[in-house]
């Protein structure tokens, strides 16, 4: 099915497009909207061409960028393309046979999967018609050979990612190659543009229009939550001029998504994520469903469902596991056995979010909340393909707080509300890898590339002087001891434009393009007994091998396994008997709280009037947190205190997610411990933090204590020394081409060939601290691990309303975070306490002397 | 004075080398306090321009970091001989990249001793001329024998450099990994006190064939120095990611 299910559509559909189709003709086109050969083949397929679709032709034809926003099934890709193939049809039309292939159009997907996705759905009606055309791919795994052909002998239409695109252009002769380039379609282009990927996609679309500056662009999404963003996104802009738009099209609504909250008769827990009491109701749903796929936020939680639903599956139902740790080749497998209607229902993670359709979907299953809309309605959007017969989804939460959560998502769905990530400035570091690249294609100067990257939106703020910046950084480090001038690896030509100073520069640029780091990840090999062979099951965090000592049993891919040990860049696993893992999990992406779901479910929590549909469990637990404190007010920030076991507590509830309270945990501590009151530790989960310490923290300042200036220099001073602010450091240090890449079979073993990037961020941080990539750090750091504005947005909206609550014993609002007391490591400034644990008092008294 | 004083109590560790008082200070220096001389080793000068002269742009001031911390050193200790102990310039190119305001410096810091051996390393064979010092292969202070590269089968009263001795410890789920000396309380291995030089795991077989097993740790810490069993000590592996980051 797939592809076919891209052109269905209902009576009803039919005609609104054909009124559509009707008025589109009459606006005194001399040449019908669709050539014949296209009728023709809609005609013998019994469809007929969608409004929307028809709309994209006719943006094309009068020249405009287009921002498709469709739901999933709505015929979106071929929306995008329908230009392309009528263009292309009627050159292979006039020129014949023999004709000269160029590229005339480039497809940017962020998945390689995708791409080969829609190769393959392209293909059918192409050979359907008759087209002449050549469609080929181009991601990190086509061989070389294919690459060069692609480069000689360029397809018609070719598919590929951002990356490959920068790759392009930091290669000679990208210029040529993409001269007669007509057409751009960007696809989920909302999961690529707030991401620095989407930075150096804006960056690339803007050499090509450089090049091309005919070529227009079409960008394709299901979830738009903030559509003039990305239509001014998607759009060049020229310098000095007003801002600039996509023309937006929209295609028609489909059904409303059916979403349904799982109304456990078990009792739902206060805490944790593990969703065991619904297993077996959701056991029951998958029986009835044809296919069912399984939403869950986290590796750990993927495995544990999985692990969980098998315990139940008495009927032996084909259940599988998919998510990106596992080894390619067993995720292919689950991928070709769901096509082929092999299974009945497969685990998941957000791995099988995006737009690639394997099987005959008819159920929806999200474990624990969706965190937002748009994550929600995307996934919805994996079930039922057609338009007119609505999706359905089952929401499971796994606590309390998590029904709140999951009550405000399907308000949200229902009113098609969605929330996504906010579009931002574009990175420096982005920046400066791109200026690095288009210098090792071909000479540039300075005054035009400025101006090439202003027309990408996300850079069209940046001033002169910083641009310059970036460029002397690339060139020579920026620093201003300026001790490296003859090392500089850019230098400029007899013409003023600059270059890559070797041949071999350029080469190694090439090496490290693209904006992905990933943490460090271990393959997970299965001993085959005998040897050092074995079968490779898949990939865990460095950090999670970390803290394993051999003999030690987790769960992966579906099994307890047994850690053995670790050999050179692999963790060697046996398969254990034991039934039950010793080490519980290990978290893999945890989506935080979308502000906007958030909102909702502050106002839900305040409201009891909107506690109606809530089931009794959940409305006696807030019945009763109004009886015994208070509820949190909307827009303010209740705080309790209470003495336990022998501690002095606090509990604020900012609903601003977990990474926004770590970042205000740590905050708060430093306070404290200056107020003297010694905290002694404190916890975060996604709506609550806890903190603790011996004394009683009732007489605070509560105003004074979460005061907006924490945000100033007192996030400074944690941030120095922050372990999440190097690993940012490094991160941006490793874009922005300061520091090179490592690939398998490079890696140095030597130490005098090694540094540490700790050392590099201390070092800058001391002798030049307004250094372009300090800079660029601090950036990432307020919108990524440390949410910092976000919680300064939340400091400023609670600082009038802050309401404290003595309270004698624990309210049940506090119960769900301060049961995640002991579960999670607290962070602190607290790794030398690690030292100080191991540090040996036995050979302390050895060594010491008095 | 008395500042002085406290400071160096907690961030200095006082321990018998082979029957000789010394003290290892968290900065990474080491004093042998009969003597009154403190020993540095591995400062690799101008490691970062040795790295941009291949195009890789780390920053110039890991020779004025060093600088700073060698003054902060010398001033709290107040030693009569100083010895680098070898790999003092990063490679033979150094002294040419060297900035003329950090060259001073190191002139400034070198007439505050009445003796500065430069102890021959890998790196530098011959340091510098214009810096002046004495330059040896090796230097006997007492039952201390200073040299830059252990041998195997260190002997007793050996102080060397060269290996960049790190520890790393692990406990309640997470480790941390740091420079430290390696001493097994005959003999000892500095930890590099360059700025921008990475480190090799005591737990690796260049330390076991100087010691016959693996050595046990003074940890720098932050604040102080921790001494912890080679049996609290943790591999690494050999990974895809930066080493100490």
């Amino acid at each position: 099915m797939g592809q076919w299910d891209f052109y269905c559509i209902s009576p009803a559909y039919r005609v609104a497009s054909e009124l559509a189709l009707r008025t589109l003709m009459s606006d005194a086109l001399s040449t019908p909207v669709l050539p014949e050969v296209f009728e023709r083949w809609f005609d013998r397929r019994g469809w007929t061409i969608r409004r929307h679709q028809l709309e994209m032709i006719e943006a094309a034809r009068a020249g405009h960028d287009a921002l498709l926003i469709a739901p999933t099934g709505g015929g979106k890709t071929l929306g995008g393309f329908l230009p392309s193939l009528i263009d292309l049809a009627e050159q292979s039309r006039n020129a014949g046979k023999k004709r000269p292939h160029r590229l005339h159009t480039l497809y940017l997907s962020p998945l390689k999967a995708l791409s080969v996705d829609v190769a393959r759905n392209l293909t059918t009606p192409v050979d359907e018609m008759g087209l002449d055309l050549r469609i080929e791919t181009r991601t990190g795994d086509t061989p070389q050979s294919r690459r060069q052909r692609q480069r000689a002998y360029p397809p018609d239409i070719l598919l590929t990612t951002p990356e490959q695109l920068a790759l392009f252009c930091a290669s000679a002769n990208a210029e040529a190659y993409f001269r007669d380039l007509k057409r751009i379609v960007i696809d989920e282009i909302h999961a690529l543009a707030p991401q620095k990927r989407g930075d150096l996609l804006s960056l690339g679309l803007a050499a090509l229009s450089r090049w091309a500056p005919d070529a227009r662009r079409a960008g394709l999404s299901a979830t738009i939550a903030d559509e003039q963003g990305l239509a001014g996104w998607l759009s060049p802009q020229a310098p000095d001029q007003p801002d600039r738009f996509a023309r937006i099209v929209r295609g028609d609504a489909g059904a409303r998504p059916e979403v349904e909250i799982l109304d456990s008769v078990e009792t739902i827990p206060w805490a944790g994520h593990s969703g065991r009491h619904a297993l077996s109701e959701i056991y029951e749903r998958i029986k009835t469903a044809r296919l069912s796929l399984i939403f869950v936020n986290t590796r750990s939680q993927a495995e544990l469902t999985f692990q969980g639903l098998w315990d139940c599956n008495e009927d032996a139902l084909p259940i599988a596991l998919h998510h990106g740790s596992l080894a390619p080749g067993q995720r292919r497998k689950v991928e070709l056995a769901m096509s082929a209607g092999k299974l009945k229902a497969v685990v998941c993670t957000s791995t099988l979010d995006l737009g690639i359709d394997w099987g005959d979907v008819d159920l929806v299953i999200q474990m624990g909340a969706p965190k937002g809309s748009s994550r929600l309605i995307q996934r919805l959007g994996r079930s039922n393909h057609r338009l007119d017969s609505p999706s359905h989804a089952l929401l499971a939460p796994t606590n309390l707080f998590e029904y709140l959560e999951c009550q405000a998502a399907r308000e949200a769905v229902a009113s098609n509300a969605l929330d996504g990530e906010p579009l931002t400035a574009g990175s420096l570091d982005v920046l400066a890898q791109h200026i690095m690249g288009r210098a090792s294609g071909e000479p540039v100067q300075a005054d035009a590339l400025y101006d090439e990257i202003r027309s990408a939106t996300p850079y069209f703020e940046l001033t002169r002087e910083r641009f310059d910046q970036v460029l002397e950084f690339t060139s020579t480090g920026g620093y201003s001891l300026r001790t490296y001038e003859r090392f500089r690896r850019l230098i400029t030509d007899n013409t003023g434009a600059w270059r890559a100073r070797t041949p071999q520069i350029a080469q190694r640029h090439r090496l490290n393009v693209g904006t992905i780091v990933e943490s460090p990840m271990l393959n997970v090999i299965l001993s085959s007994g005998r040897g050092r062979g074995g079968r490779h099951l898949g990939q865990v965090e460095e950090w999670f091998v970390e803290q394993l000592v051999p003999g030690d049993t987790f769960l992966f891919a579906g099994q307890v396994l047994c850690f053995e040990g670790l050999d050179e860049a692999s963790a060697r696993v046996s398969k254990s008997k034991s039934e039950t893992p010793k080490v519980p999990s290990y978290q893999g992406g945890k989506f935080p709280l979308s502000t906007f779901l958030a909102e909702r479910v502050r106002a839900i929590v305040q409201d009891p009037n909107a506690w109606s549909d809530l089931p009794d469990q959940v409305q006696q637990w807030l019945n009763i947190q109004q009886h015994r404190s208070q509820l949190p007010a909307a827009n303010g920030l209740l705080v309790e205190t209470f003495p336990r076991a022998g501690r002095h507590y606090m509990v604020c509830y900012p609903f601003e997610g977990r990474l926004a309270h770590q970042t205000l945990g740590m905050l708060l501590t430093r306070r404290l411990e200056r107020l003297g009151l010694h905290p002694m530790g404190f916890v975060a989960n996604e709506y609550a933090l806890a903190v603790w310490g011996l004394k009683d923290m009732t007489d605070l300042d509560w105003r004074t204590l979460f005061a907006e200036d924490m945000m100033g220099d007192d996030l400074d001073a944690w941030l120095a020394e922050s372990d999440l602010m190097k690993r940012t450091f490094r991160t941006c240090a490793v874009i922005a081409g300061l520091i090179e890449r490592r690939f398998p079979g490079q890696e140095k073993t030597s130490r005098q060939v090694t540094f540490s990037t700790d050392m590099i961020y201390n070092v800058l941080r001391e002798h030049e601290p307004d250094h372009v990539l300090l800079k660029a750090a601090w950036a990432d750091a307020g919108s990524g691990l440390l949410d910092i504005h976000r919680l300064g947005d939340a400091l400023s909206r609670f600082s009038h309303q802050i309401t404290h609550q003595p309270l004698d014993r624990i309210s049940p609002l506090a119960v769900p975070v301060m049961l995640e007391i002991g579960k999670e490591s607290v962070r602190g400034d607290g790794l030398e306490s690690l030292l100080m644990d191991v540090s040996d008092p036995l050979i302390d008294e050895a060594l010491k002397i008095d | 004075m008395t500042d002085a004083l406290s400071a160096l109590n907690t961030a200095t560790y006082a321990f018998q080398l082979n029957g000789v008082e010394m003290l290892a200070d968290r900065a990474g220096c080491l004093v042998l306090v009969e003597e009154r001389t403190l020993i540095v080793s591995d400062l690799h000068f101008e490691k970062g321009s040795a790295y941009a002269q291949r195009g890789q742009m780390l920053p110039p001031y890991d020779t004025r970091a060093t600088l700073k911390a060698l003054s902060d050193c010398m001033h709290t200790h107040q030693p009569k001989t100083l010895v680098a102990l070898g790999d003092s310039f990063h490679d033979l190119g150094a002294d040419g990249r060297m900035d003329a305001a950090d060259a001073e410096t190191l002139h400034v810091l070198m007439r505050r001793v009445e003796d500065w051996v430069w102890i021959e390393g890998n790196h530098d064979p011959v340091p510098p001329a214009r810096f002046g010092g004495t330059v040896l292969e090796t230097l006997t202070i007492g039952s201390s024998r200073l040299q830059h590269q252990p041998d195997n089968a260190a002997p007793n009263g050996l102080i060397a450099g060269h290996l960049h001795p790190c520890a790393k410890v692990r406990t309640r789920g997470r480790s941390i990994r740091a420079r430290c000396f390696a001493t097994d309380l005959k003999s000892l291995v500095m930890p590099a006190f360059g700025a921008f030089t990475g480190g090799l795991n005591i737990r690796d077989n260049a330390f076991t064939s100087c010691f016959g097993r693996t050595p046990d740790a003074l940890v720098m810490g932050r604040d102080k120095v921790y001494p912890v069993k080679a049996s609290n000590c943790v591999p690494d592996r050999r990974s895809l990611t930066s080493r100490g980051g």
